[in-house]
């Protein structure tokens, strides 16, 4: 119960970050990619912000023995680099460069109605489950996801 | 002097790390978007912490769009088709390379994992080049 409690509040938090910081509008991602154009920063300070926590956190976190409401971490334990990382990055990075949504944001940004984000994020979703289906890998490797 | 969005950028942002401790802490697991995503179509063994987390990014907004936004988000209109073949290469994209933006980008980059280094600088890449292709030479549907 503490842990579905945690999770809620953990998604909460995000979501009110992600619309504090303005990514709910794609303009702002496009805008911050567009380094040739009225190049816009924002970004920038919202990862900066995100990544100088956890930067900080996760090594205090990661000291103790286990979760509070679980039996372990479940963390990526991979370090290697391999074509399927880099390839599916790159088609992501497209991906967002087109639309100027990652998931979190299109998620978050169903709250404004917008249909943008609906048809994003119902593609989204296809894509995940296509790739599931069609160009899978062994299950024992989806087990150490990195996110 | 930063101007004052730069500043709440910075606190969202760090609303957005504070968020991914807890799961951390709490639940031992990394907020990553797209995985909580995946684990929730997936269906099977349904796990509720995923859901329950998708639905707080839905509520997070809402509290911050219709409680606290001193002006709406824009909604700006774009093509469908866009939108579409977009979300299909980020949910494919994201799978392949397991991760997105929250997984490789904040958790991973707080992990100081190599893996998630390398899957940032590639997809800032290839978004960037996106981007300058759509704005600056019409090749992609002429943005």
């Amino acid at each position: 119960m503490r842990a579905l409690v945690s999770s809620l509040a953990a998604g909460v938090l995000f979501g009110f970050g992600l619309g504090l910081s303005q990514m709910i509008d794609p303009a702002r991602i496009t805008g911050f990619l567009d380094v040739f154009g009225a190049w816009d920063p924002t970004l920038m300070f919202v990862l900066g912000g995100a990544v100088g926590t956890t930067a900080l956190t996760f090594r205090l976190v990661l000291r103790r023995a286990k979760p509070v409401c679980e039996p372990e971490f479940l963390v990526p334990k991979r370090t290697s680099v391999d074509r399927r990382l880099v390839t599916g990055s790159a088609l992501f990075g497209i991906g967002w460069g087109l639309t100027g949504y990652c998931p979190g944001p299109g998620i978050t940004g169903l709250v404004l109605g917008s249909t943008n984000a609906l048809f994003f994020v119902a593609a989204f979703a296809i894509g995940l489950i296509v790739s599931d289906k069609f160009i899978g890998e062994p299950a024992a490797e989806k087990k150490s996801e990195d996110g | 002097m930063i101007p004052e969005h730069w500043l709440s950028a910075l606190i969202g942002g760090i609303c957005i790390g504070a968020s991914a401790t807890v799961l951390l802490l709490m639940n031992g697991r990394i907020a990553g978007i797209s995985g909580i995503s995946g684990r929730v179509l997936a269906g099977r063994g349904a796990e509720p912490w995923a859901l329950l987390f998708l639905a707080g990014l839905l509520i997070g907004g809402a509290i911050y769009e219709y409680g606290l936004a001193p002006t709406p988000t824009p909604v700006a209109a774009a093509a469908p088709w866009l939108m579409l073949g977009g979300g299909l290469l980020v949910g494919i994209g994201s799978r392949m390379g397991h991760g997105c933006t929250s997984g490789h980008g904040v958790c991973g980059l707080g992990r100081f994992s190599r893996r998630s280094l390398i899957a940032v600088l590639v997809f800032m890449t290839t978004a960037f080049i996106t981007v300058y292709l759509v704005r600056h030479t019409g090749i992609v549907g002429g943005g």
